[in-house]
């Protein structure tokens, strides 16, 4: 089975006036058709990054990224035109990826009409409703502008527009962290709800660690611009083996005081280092519980523990 | 009560906007005894950070008024204070943390500047004593190497540093209140934990009241002591964190807890969200505010207001909640 | 830091160069000369021995490129030449006139400063009541009033109401200070007042935008004093955006006050310039734009030292 979109070894650098930032440095991952990948991370670990070097809004520094068996970082802008149809792309601020001038129903409709996947205005305004009901959203919403919705409305809208190209790919990125917490599970569930509709592969980026359990069927816990671990769900958050993936999970704090009163913390020290300039051997090594003379060196690669699960940590197997 | 450090009696704030007058809160009751860390739950909207800048009397004006109750802080109405009298309470009786850690300190002055002027003012120390102090106040919050760190400006911190210097300004008086909007909520999950970690030694052990204003439900569970919910302005339901969480009795906190995932749990194959849209505050319902996306609504819901009444509970502490049907609403456990 | 003032400073030169050069071919591409404008006024004609005589007099008949390399290399010697129309050094055509305009320059500043920062305090202060209001009037007039009227009517007004003129003969400032202030405080008032209008503008929308951040909202949770956090947070901020106006407005008046100067008789560098353009003085015209640019690129790099000094973002940067 082919996957539908494969990343090996993806390289991102930004050049800056004082060195080099090391965004994303060599990350290699799949994803099969109708599947969820949650990448998760803190800030400035890489996965924003990913994706856009996916979507090829960045140019990769190096590596590979096929897509349907498409090697993208080569492609001219013309043949890219026709691939991105088939890649979109839901943002965390539903607010400011909307013209705030033009109408809902002007959104979702400008792409089909460029790209001329419906022609005539009478099919398109079909096509509108047609795609604002499958999103939970209402035809008389069309006629609206984005400030005279909730920010929920406002996503699902989003969400319409990158459903009207009919792609096989969507990369969420931080699709719920800008929602309230009454609203995300609303997004959640339209997002699992479309996914088993369409037969969507979904990228999904964040930094909850309780709604990418939720959403994925893999996960890959990025530091520092690399993957530290990478499994599926249940082995990722049963019995993850990597210390950062461990100490991630016991800072998630849980609504429960009886459970949190028992809870032993490992709060990590320090915070994440610059990727201008990372730490030598292992990257998490500075802020890591249990690293040893070897970490401090040596960089650990991501391997293989059991079939699917790997880390990047020298101490995988005894920690 | 009267051993209350801050009690806050049917606190309303209003604002007018272009859309209306939005009652941001209304008819508001809380308190906050010494040394205890509070609560102030809900989504964004509902009121609870406008309750903690009413207090301080902060409420952005003309737009906004402060539009009756009171807030009896050491048997003082803060509401009826001069504006000098109320100024020597700000940072030196109560502090505040707010929440974006980048936007809340000045760029264009040091970190030492920032952290001395309180000092200074309210406590009246010599610059070179207030340098001294406030070097300690720094490595009291976990910055390494305080002395280097005094000259440097915001910039130059990380987030999670600016959120520890907050934190130094904020204890830098030794106040016996410290309202914190949000601390956390802009910061990485790991530097979060450390945060709340760091605030909760140091309250325990300078011994600091804290009103924690937040919306992560996570949040208040390790570190609260007491809870109010509020939506669209208002408080409905109130009582400790093992009651609340343990036996919800506001449709809207059953809601709330149930919609999130949760890590401690098996995975559900579906989330259970609150249906409908956030409220507009400009247009309330006659009734409950919750009514349009609440599961138990009766049709008494819809003329009548419910008020903050006391349901059963189980520990020493009152519980009460603001719904008609609070006894029907029983968190189920095949949700747990 | 030093290391960023010292790459400014060595930056400027390419800069000036690039002006230089591009003056110099800019005039010659302007039709007409100096000779034939020299002798149009003649009403029986002017052979054309004399005229080459004239061209050749003046260096006008060497091929381009020789003009060009000497006057490059008047340049390197820090020679600006002679002027074409006087014969009078350059230098000293311009040394009076320069001191002039730039001293009513920097007097319109303070002017202008005075005026701009506590109005535009006061009005961001008490935003949309009446002190604003009049502020705002005040300055919106400032706008639309052109400073040479508002010079006409500062002469009437001290004629007629006062039965005095202010000097109309310049006397530098080393002569006679008093009666050289006599003579530059009026125009430097007419220019000021415009030019403070467009500075209390400024200052009142960036204080309202301070007044609005999350900082200042702090700082007053801390309980400081108002004035405090006016001087000390919010004002230091709102000085940024405020610079940038006063720094471009003082460059124009370095050379953009023809029809002010022409009202108070002042012999400053704006009306050098039209006289120099209409004669197609090369030499003068050639000075007189790389002074301009010269003033124009020190008040740039006065104020991004300011603006290091202020925002310690960009200092360490």
């Amino acid at each position: 089975m082919t996957a539908l979109l494969e990343v090996k070894n993806l390289v991102k650098h930004f050049e800056v006036s004082r060195g080099l930032v090391r965004a994303v440095d060599g990350v290699s991952f799949s994803l099969e058709k109708g599947e969820t990948l949650g990448l998760v991370g803190e800030s400035g670990c890489g996965k924003t990054t990913t994706g856009r070097c996916i979507l090829q809004l960045e140019r990769a520094t190096s590596g590979s990224i096929l897509f349907e068996g498409r090697e993208l970082t080569t492609l001219d802008q013309s043949e890219l035109r026709a691939v991105r149809r088939k890649m979109q792309v839901i943002f965390q601020d539903p607010y400011s990826s909307l013209n705030p001038r033009m109408t809902v129903g002007q959104i979702i409709a400008e792409p089909l009409a460029v790209h001329g996947i419906v022609r005539g205005s009478a099919a398109r305004a079909a096509r509108v409703k047609d795609l604002l009901s499958r999103v939970g959203l209402l035809p008389a919403h069309a006629r609206r502008y984005p400030h005279e919705m909730s920010g929920g409305q406002r996503q699902r809208v989003g969400i319409a527009r990158a459903l009207a190209m009919e792609p096989s790919l969507i990369i969420c990125d931080e699709p719920v962290s800008a929602l309230d917490v009454s609203i995300q599970a609303q997004i959640i569930n339209l997002l699992e709800d479309l996914q088993s509709e369409f037969g969507l592969t979904y990228l999904f980026i964040a930094h909850d660690l309780a709604v990418v359990r939720h959403i994925s069927d893999r996960v890959a816990v990025m530091y520092l611009g690399k993957i530290a671990e990478m499994a599926d769900r249940k082995t990722i958050y049963d019995n993850p083996r990597h210390p950062y993936t461990k100490a991630l999970l016991s800072a998630v704090p849980i609504p429960d005081p009886e459970l949190e009163m028992k809870r032993e913390r490992i709060v990590l020290g320090g915070e994440v280092p610059s990727p201008l300039n990372p730490p030598s051997g292992c990257v998490f090594h500075p802020r890591c519980p249990i690293a040893v003379e070897r970490c401090t060196h040596e960089i650990p690669v991501l391997r293989d523990l059991t079939p699917g699960h790997g880390a990047a940590c020298h101490l995988a197997e005894i920690a | 009560m009267a051993d209350a450090l801050l009690d806050v009696r049917h606190l309303s704030t209003r604002f007018t906007t272009r859309e209306g007058v939005v009652r941001a809160v209304d008819d508001v009751s809380w308190d906050v005894k010494e040394g205890e860390t509070v609560a102030l739950v809900g989504e964004s909207g509902c009121g609870k950070s406008v309750s903690a800048l009413s207090i301080m009397r902060l409420v952005a004006q003309p737009a906004g008024q402060i539009v009756g109750g009171q807030a009896v802080f050491k048997g003082r109405d803060l509401l009826t204070l001069d504006e000098e009298a109320m100024r020597r309470v700000r940072g030196r009786e109560i502090a505040m943390i707010f929440q974006e850690p980048m936007t809340s300190l000045n760029p264009v002055l040091s970190i030492g500047r920032q952290l001395t002027e309180g000092l200074e003012i309210h406590l009246g120390k010599t610059p070179q004593q207030a340098r001294g102090r406030a070097a300690e106040l720094l490595g009291m919050v976990g910055i390494p190497d305080p002395e280097r760190r005094l000259p440097q400006y915001p910039h130059q911190f990380s987030g999670g540093m600016r959120q520890r210097m907050m934190i130094a300004m904020a204890l830098s008086c030794e106040p016996s209140l410290i309202l914190a909007d949000e601390p956390t909520t802009a910061l990485d999950v790991t530097i979060q934990a450390q945060i709340l970690e760091l605030m909760k030694d140091l309250s325990r052990r300078l011994g600091v009241a804290m009103l924690m204003i937040t919306h992560n439900l996570g949040v208040v569970a390790r570190y609260a002591d007491r809870v109010n919910v509020m939506y669209a302005g208002r408080i409905i339901e109130q009582g400790t964190a093992r009651e609340l969480y343990g036996n919800p009795r506001h449709p809207y906190t059953l809601g709330l807890l149930r919609s999130v995932p949760r890590l401690d749990e098996p995975r559900r194959s579906r989330l259970a969200p609150i249906d409908g849209q956030p409220p507009d505050l400009t247009r309330l319902p006659a009734g409950c505010a919750f009514l349009p996306r609440c599961a138990f609504r009766v049709d008494r819901c819809s003329v009548e207001r419910p008020p903050l009444v006391p349901v059963a509970h189980t520990g020493p502490e009152p519980h009460v909640s603001a719904c008609w049907e609070a006894e029907r609403v029983i968190a189920r456990q095949e949700t747990r | 830091m030093t290391k960023y003032i010292i790459k400014r400073l060595l930056l400027m030169i390419p800069t000036l160069l690039g002006v230089a050069v591009l003056i110099f071919f800019l005039m010659r591409v302007v039709p007409g000369d100096i000779v034939e404008l020299r002798f149009s006024g003649e009403t029986s004609g002017v052979s054309k021995e004399t005229l080459a005589i004239e061209r050749a007099r003046l260096g006008l008949d060497k091929p381009l490129w020789h003009q060009f390399v000497t006057y490059m290399t008047g340049l390197a010697r820090f020679d600006l030449g002679t002027s074409m129309w006087t014969g009078a050094p350059i230098h000293e055509e311009i040394k009076l006139r320069f001191a002039l305009t730039l001293q009513v320059a920097i007097m319109s500043t303070i002017i202008a400063v005075l005026l701009a920062i506590p109005l535009g305090v006061l009005a961001a202060l008490k935003q949309d009541t009446w002190v604003d209001y009049s502020v705002r009037i005040f300055s919106i007039a400032g706008l639309a009033t052109p400073s040479f009227w508002l010079g006409i009517l500062f002469i009437l007004v001290l004629l007629v109401f006062f039965k005095w003129l202010p000097p109309m003969v310049y006397t530098p400032f080393w002569v006679n200070p008093w009666q050289n202030m006599l003579q530059l405080i009026w125009p430097a008032l007419a220019v000021g007042y415009r030019y403070s209008a467009v500075a209390t503008r400024m200052t009142r929308s960036a204080m309202l935008e301070v007044l609005r951040e999350d900082y200042i909202r702090t700082a007053r949770a801390k309980g400081l004093w108002q004035k405090l956090i006016l001087t000390r947070h919010a004002l230091k901020n709102a000085m940024l955006p405020v610079l940038t106006v006063i720094a471009l407005e003082f460059a124009f008046l370095m050379g953009g006050l023809v029809v002010t100067e022409q009202v108070f008789n002042l012999n400053g560098l704006g009306l050098l310039f039209v006289e120099s353009v209409a004669h197609r003085d090369y030499t003068l015209t050639q000075a007189l734009v790389l002074l301009v640019a010269a003033s124009f690129i020190v008040v740039n790099f006065l104020v991004d030292l300011a603006y290091a000094w202020i925002d310690p973002r960009i200092r360490f940067r």
